[in-house]
């Protein structure tokens, strides 16, 4: 660390004061962050291709045909202007042609839940999708063991994604302060960035683990209160999904808010730990939360 | 200090425009692994392995998959698949005859091969169960299945102790038009071939198993996928290896590029 003194004596000021280069992010948060970008890449457009074969989503054990417990469908059908995609909410339907239900793929009209820019492969090929899923999601326990085994050792859990009495007190204010688009660049997070961690690590990634193994008819046999827990087959299948939405979500508000914040600053932090801190941070005293 | 400097901002760099490569591009360059023989997919491929081995780690032998209540019987068992392979002569017969000439073949890697009438398997001991057909696709059906458990069947071969594997031949014909038909046939290892609830069905929600679902028989092996039921069976083989059937991948939708366990 013979460079983090140099860089914590402040430069001197051209416009802006600059606050210290603090060391932010361990080696761990920084390979598992990375990995997890690839592996939830490679499992989002894989998953995609795997709901193509059945494009529907039920809430019980099982998927109505005979009777109707669809929450959320996409399919294609005939009309005075040609075959129009349609996607049903809630009994609630949309014309979404173009892109779900009718798309096009290589010039020519395709037929699929999700279109084949989303999916990989691009054309129809539910075998595939479960081998790229099925190898992803054994990236995705796997480094989300090592970053939980690691980020309670080196206390980064405790730290940075756990919400203290005085985070969730501090929850409005940092709210107010992001949607002004100001933000402070501390040692650790700021109330809002822990609880989308925490939601995002602690709940959504182990549910969508825990949801995808209540698909499994082995693990049901194994685990049976899996399928309690979750309400039934076809209901974690609903949820896998959702949660998979959820996460999207998560993906563009953390883009929009790295480009924000300033994307050079972020990125460093991501790839070599050192983070560009809001003047007045202690260069060197072990901060605890702010 | 400035070269450490320049050589991060360097890394920064490529990495931004790695990334944004990546998501601009659309997803074309990841066809490749649609080839069942790339060398990337086959490497992916072998986590459908550690899937087996993990589950037949976790999974007790014994473990049973989840019997459901009659009352939610709500619909027909949804047909999938072949559904009337009356174009193989050999099931038109039987189908013409009421299966009154059918048998089921157990060969391969036992001491003394047997076969069995279609009134012979329905006079042993039968076990109905209410359990969830979970389909590849990803829709799950429930409905009643009533046969005989296959391991006591199996047993009255007498298996030689280098069985590995019971490959399950049926009489449907897949593919066709532009490639030539193959048959159908799967394979399990002996501990779901053995499970108490593995049953060679001939009834289905109280009434004779239809074509449509597999008559005269489908093997019922309730902790894996829809494709592991393999319907119109006619031969049960033990063996030590599939290399030699189909494309050598244990079952007609392994050798288009499934995985073999199908419990996940």
């Amino acid at each position: 660390m013979t460079d983090q003194a140099a860089d914590s004596i402040p430069i001197p000021a051209q416009g802006k004061p600059k606050g210290p280069l603090v060391y932010r992010q361990s080696i761990f948060t920084r390979l598992t962050h990375w990995i997890w970008v690839v592996a939830l890449f490679f499992l989002l457009l894989s998953g995609l291709q795997i709901w193509n074969a059945h494009p529907a989503l039920y809430i019980g054990e099982q998927s109505g045909f005979a009777f109707d417990n669809t929450v959320f469908s996409i399919g294609a059908e005939n009309s005075d202007q040609g075959v129009r995609g349609f996607t049903t909410i809630f009994g609630q339907k949309f014309d979404t042609t173009g892109v779900l239900g009718v798309s096009e793929l290589r010039g020519r009209q395709n037929f699929v839940g999700f279109p084949g820019w989303a999916t990989i492969p691009s054309s129809r090929d539910l075998a595939t999708g479960r081998v790229v899923h099925f190898f992803f999601a054994w990236i995705l326990v796997a480094t989300l063991a090592v970053w939980l085994v690691a980020s309670l050792a080196n206390q980064h859990f405790w730290r940075d994604i756990v919400l203290k009495p005085r985070d969730i007190a501090g929850l409005p204010k940092d709210l107010a302060a992001h949607l002004a688009l100001k933000f402070h660049h501390g040692r650790s997070y700021t109330p809002l960035q822990k609880l989308s961690y925490f939601v995002v690590l602690v709940i959504l990634f182990p549910l969508i683990i825990l949801t995808g193994l209540t698909m499994s008819p082995g693990m049901n046999a194994a685990w049976p209160w899996l399928l309690d827990v979750f309400g039934g087959r076809q209901t974690a299948r609903t949820i896998h999904f959702g949660v998979m939405v959820l996460l999207v979500l998560f993906f563009v508000v953390h883009i929009a808010m790295v480009l924000l914040a300033g994307p050079f600053n972020e990125l460093r932090s991501m790839i070599t730990g050192y983070y560009r801190a809001s003047p007045g941070t202690p260069p060197d005293v072990k901060e605890m939360s702010k | 200090m400035s070269q450490l400097i320049l050589s991060r901002r360097r890394l920064l760099g490529f990495g931004a425009a790695g990334a944004s490569s990546l998501i601009l591009s659309g997803c074309d360059q990841f066809d490749f692994l649609a080839n069942r023989d790339d060398p990337t997919r086959n490497f992916l491929e072998r986590a459908n392995e550690l899937t087996y081995a993990a589950q037949r780690a976790l999974v007790p032998d014994q473990a049973l998959a989840r019997e459901y209540a009659a009352s939610e019987i709500r619909q027909g068992q949804r047909p999938n698949g072949s559904t009337d392979p009356r174009n193989v002569a050999e099931y038109a017969e039987q189908v013409a005859t009421n299966f009154a000439n059918y048998r089921l073949s157990i060969t391969g890697l036992v001491e003394t091969p047997v076969s069995f009438s279609l009134d012979q398997l329905r006079n042993m001991p039968a076990r109905s169960q209410i359990t969830r057909h979970d389909c590849v696709e990803g829709w799950s059906c429930i409905a009643k299945w009533t046969g005989t458990t296959l391991g006591a069947v199996l047993d009255q071969a007498k298996p030689k102790p280098t069985a590995r594997f019971a490959v399950y031949h049926c009489y449907d014909q897949m593919g066709g038009g532009l490639s030539a038909p193959e048959p159908y046939y799967e394979s399990s290892d002996l501990i779901d071939a053995y499970h108490p609830q593995t049953i060679l069905a001939y009834g289905l929600n109280d009434a004779a198993l239809p074509i449509s679902n597999g008559a005269p028989i489908r093997i019922r092996i309730e902790r894996a996928l829809g494709y592991k039921q393999p319907k119109y069976v006619h031969t049960i083989e033990l063996v030590d290896s599939f290399a030699r059937f189909g494309k050598g991948n244990g079952g007609y939708w392994e050798d288009h590029g499934y995985e073999w366990y199908g419990g996940i």
